[in-house]
Parts: structure tokens; sequence; C-alpha cells
């Protein structure tokens, strides 16, 4: 019998990584095609985007950029969405750019997802624009703190950017209401707290991977007034939204890809469950090793 | 002068920058934002760097004839075909401020259809390699390691719908157990001490640097002497 738990415990300890990719590819798969759901709950961190969001007069000013590439797509779409879904929702004045080349890319993604295809009634250069990429990270924050038409002289398309009616009232950052920041990394949210939001005193919120949110933790709430990590973030401002404005979870619901998260924080769950059980398992195998350890040293 | 020139206009330009964020007067709020753009167009040029390095380290596998001078075959092809439809905007406007990615360019369907699933998947496989090394390393073997094992539990549970679920029983004298809470707890108290200690810590290098750059006293950037 003593053989019997040795051995199972040595092949456990011994175990091939490939069954461990396998059962977390079936704990994704399963779930996913299962469309294994949660209910979400959103937390105060996240409730406090929306609410910001929310108390904002209808026409407010709002930066948007999109710092993220298709790697961290299942992370960041979902918040991009949410986000810009509300802004469209109230009415708001949305300028959008990106501090990462491919952001230009997810944002126009975005644009289509929710705007084209949601919110016919809007105009391009009355209710939003899209600014586009250019180069600089944290120089190009600095540098449209105090001109933003010195940077931008055309939106993305190339037209001059003051044939924009939207452009008119907007120079500088510190003429936005609340900037909002999509991001996964350097240059991202951190940079906007720090080059835009701190030196002007002006709002910030937004989202960032599950793996970066710790790091931003330090600003919120006095910098940052809002903060979601990942994709448990997306889902807790998704069913915030959805709590308010129903039409918004039938919206999601209709969206193909990776745009609902609520729906996708099922296989996450059930692959967080998987690591948990194998790290268990680890554990007790190491335990009983140091046991048997023991005892042999007390033979001895 | 190759070294003094450069030491003078670091000087120059990061004295003017610190005395802007202090003196918000003419002309440091000018001068502050001029040396963004600046900056913004020396950024620029990076990239050009950065492509002609990248094809120079490829380059040089080839004619090495290394062991992964394939890998080098798909990168230098890869790199000059964006660079060549982005360049030219194929399939799109071809005027100078055309959009390079806009629809039905050939750079927004390489970007949709090959970028985008390829970047996707490399990251995913983050997920495998995770659990994989968790399984093997995570080990309650000090009582260090212990606390962050409990942590990563909390974490990892209080993540997930299921945190929620699995203490919402509790009673509300009890509530700071609940795992959500707990969580938020986790993140919002040790995390965030942990990490203020690092920024700060990082903050005062980045001044004593800076410092040094802007003084003349490091001067490693310059390069060697010859």
């Amino acid at each position: 019998m003593a053989n019997k738990e040795t051995n199972f415990v040595d092949r456990m300890q011994k175990l091939d990584r490939r069954v461990i990719f396998v059962l977390i590819w079936l704990a994704v798969v399963i779930p996913m095609l299962m469309k294994l759901e949660f209910p979400v709950r959103p937390s105060p961190v996240v409730e406090g985007i929306f609410d910001k969001v929310e108390s904002l007069p209808s026409g407010s000013i709002v930066l948007m950029s999109f710092d993220y590439g298709p790697a961290t797509v299942p992370e960041n779409e979902p918040m991009g969405d949410a986000l810009l879904y509300h802004c469209m929702l109230k009415n708001h004045k949305v300028y959008i750019m990106a501090l990462w080349p491919t952001g230009e890319a997810e944002a126009n993604r975005a644009i289509e997802r929710v705007i084209t295809n949601k919110f016919l009634d809007k105009r391009y250069g009355k209710d939003y624009i899209q600014l586009g990429f250019k180069a600089g990270n944290q120089g190009l924050i600095n540098a449209i703190y105090s001109d933003l038409k010195g940077m931008y002289t055309t939106d993305a398309a190339g037209v001059d950017i003051n044939t924009f009616a939207m452009m008119k009232d907007v120079n500088k950052l510190t003429d936005f209401d609340i900037i909002l920041g999509v991001c996964s990394g350097r240059p991202g949210l951190k940079e906007w707290v720090q080059f835009a939001g701190d030196r002007g005193n002006i709002p910030v919120a937004g989202g960032v991977t599950a793996v970066e949110a710790p790091l931003l933790y330090p600003y919120y709430p006095s910098q940052l007034l809002g903060l979601m990590g990942g994709l448990q973030g997306a889902a807790e401002l998704q069913a915030a939204l959805g709590n308010k404005y129903p039409e918004y979870t039938e919206y999601v619901k209709a969206s193909a890809g990776s745009v609902n998260a609520v729906r996708n924080m099922g296989p996450q769950t059930i692959a967080h469950l998987v690591i948990i059980f194998f790290v268990v398992i680890g554990n007790i195998g190491f335990f009983i090793q140091q046991r048997r350890k023991k005892q042999e040293r007390v033979g001895l | 002068m190759r070294r003094e020139i450069p030491l003078l206009i670091t000087f120059i330009i990061g004295t003017a920058l610190v005395m802007a964020m202090f003196i918000p007067h003419k002309p440091f709020p000018q001068l502050d934002s001029e040396f963004s753009i600046w900056f913004d167009i020396i950024a620029v040029f990076a990239f050009i760097l950065g492509g002609g390095n990248l094809l120079r380290v490829h380059v040089d596998r080839i004619t090495r004839n290394h062991e992964d001078k394939n890998y080098s075959y798909v990168t230098i092809i890869g790199f000059l075909f964006m660079l060549i439809i982005g360049l030219f905007k194929v399939g799109g406007d071809p005027g100078l401020t055309g959009n390079y990615i806009a629809e039905g360019t050939w750079f927004k369907v390489m970007y949709d259809a090959v970028f985008t699933p390829l970047s996707s998947t490399m990251f995913s496989l983050l997920a495998f390699f995770v659990a994989s090394a968790s399984y093997r390393a995570f080990r309650a073997k000090t009582p260090e390691a212990t606390v962050l094992l409990i942590a990563a539990f909390i974490i990892l549970v209080g993540r997930t719908p299921l945190g929620h679920y699995l203490t919402f029983w509790l009673p509300d004298w009890l509530s700071f157990f609940h795992i959500p809470n707990l969580s938020a707890w986790i993140m919002a108290t040790p995390n965030l001490a942990g990490q203020r200690a690092i920024m700060i810590g990082i903050a005062l290098g980045i001044v004593s640097t800076s410092l040094k750059l802007i003084l003349g006293i490091e001067r490693s950037y310059l390069g060697s002497e010859k």
C-alpha cells in the first residue's frame, strides 16, 4: 500500500506537462462550447468608472486611448467596447487616439462594432473622431498636453483636423472632461496618469490586462477614478452597464468574437480552478515526499 | 566636440524641462511643448533604426549560414512585405496622407488575417505555461512561500465570479472574509504597499540617474570614446 502511494506520488510529481496542457485546453474549450456563464457583480473599483461616465453631462468631451495590440484583445476589447458604448449612449463627444501602433486598428474595430453597427445617428467629426496613432509614447502625451493640434494636424485618414466641427473647442488635454485608457502595457494607463491626469488635474480611468492591474492600484482612487483589471474587470463594467441599460446586455449577447466578457469569464473561471487543483495536488505530493524523507532519516 | 555638443544639448533640454515643471510662466511651458514635439519627431526615426537593426541582424544570420537562418528568411520577407504594402498603401488610397490601414488595403487584410491570430495565439500559450509552471514551482516550502500561495489562491478565486458564490453565505460581521473582499483587500493593501515602495525606489533612482545625465556625470549613452 505504501509502495502504491509512493509510486502514485512520484508519478504525480513527474507528471508530463502535456497532460496539464490538455486539461487546461479542455477547461477552456468545454465551458466555451457549453456557453457556461456566471453572473458577474460589479466591484467598487469598476463602478467608479461607470459612475463617472454616467454622471458627466451629455456632450462632455472624452478622450479614449486604445493602447494595446491583438495579443490582449480578449481582455481589452470588451473594455474598449463597453466604454465607447457608454459614451455614445450618454451622447459624449469621443476623441479616439492610440499610443501603440497597433492601437489604431483596434480602435477602428471598436468603432465598427459599436458606432457603425449600433449608433447609426452618430456622425464622424461631429460625435466622434479617430485621431490615430502617433509615435512618442509618453512624449506624445506631453506634447498634446499643451498643443493637441500641433501633433494631430490631420485625423487618422489624413483629413485636415480643422475641418471637423468637434475639433473647434479642443486644443489641449485640459480641455477634456475625462481620459479613458484601454491599455496593456507601456505606454499605457500609468503614463496617462503621470503625464496628463496628475499634471492637469484631468480625471483618468480605464482598464488594463490582469497582469498589469496590481501595478496600477497605487493610483486608485485619488489619481485613477476606477480600474478594470483583465477580463473580470471588463465583465464587471459590462454588468454595471447591463444593469442600467438592459439593451446593452442584448447587444453584447448578439455580438460575435471576444466582446462578451461575462460569457468569457466562464472558461476563465474553470481554467483558474484547474490551476488551483494542480497547485493543491503538487503541494500534497510535496508534503508526502517531505514526510517520507523525514521518516527515512528517523529510520536511519 | 563630438562629446561636448551632445552633453550641452542634454544639459539645456534637461534643465529646461525640469524648470518647466516648476515655473508655469513664459517661456518654459512653450519650451516644454516644443521639446516634446521634437522628441516625438526623433521617436519616429527610432522606427527606421529598429527596422535597420532587424534587417542587419537577420541578414548577418543568413550570410553566416546560421542553423536558424530559415526563420530569418521568414522575418525579412514578412518585414519587407508589410513595409512595402504599408508605405505604398497597396489596395487603398495611395496618397501621402492616405490611411495605410483603411478598409480594403492589403495591410489591413494582413493585419486581420495573419498578425492578429498569430499574436493572440502566442499570448494564449501563456495560460498553458502558467498552469504547468504553477504545478511544478508553487510549493509551500517556507512560511513566506505559504503566504504567497494563500494570497495567490484568494486572488485566483476572487478574480472570478466563483469567489462570490463560495462565500456569499457569510454573515455581515464576517464580510471581510468574503473572497472578493479578501481579494480586493490583498490588492489594495499589501500589494499597494509593496508597489508603492518599489515605485518610490524606482522614482528616486530615476531622479538620481537623470541628474547624473543632465550634469554630464553619466556619459555611457554617448558610446565609447573611440
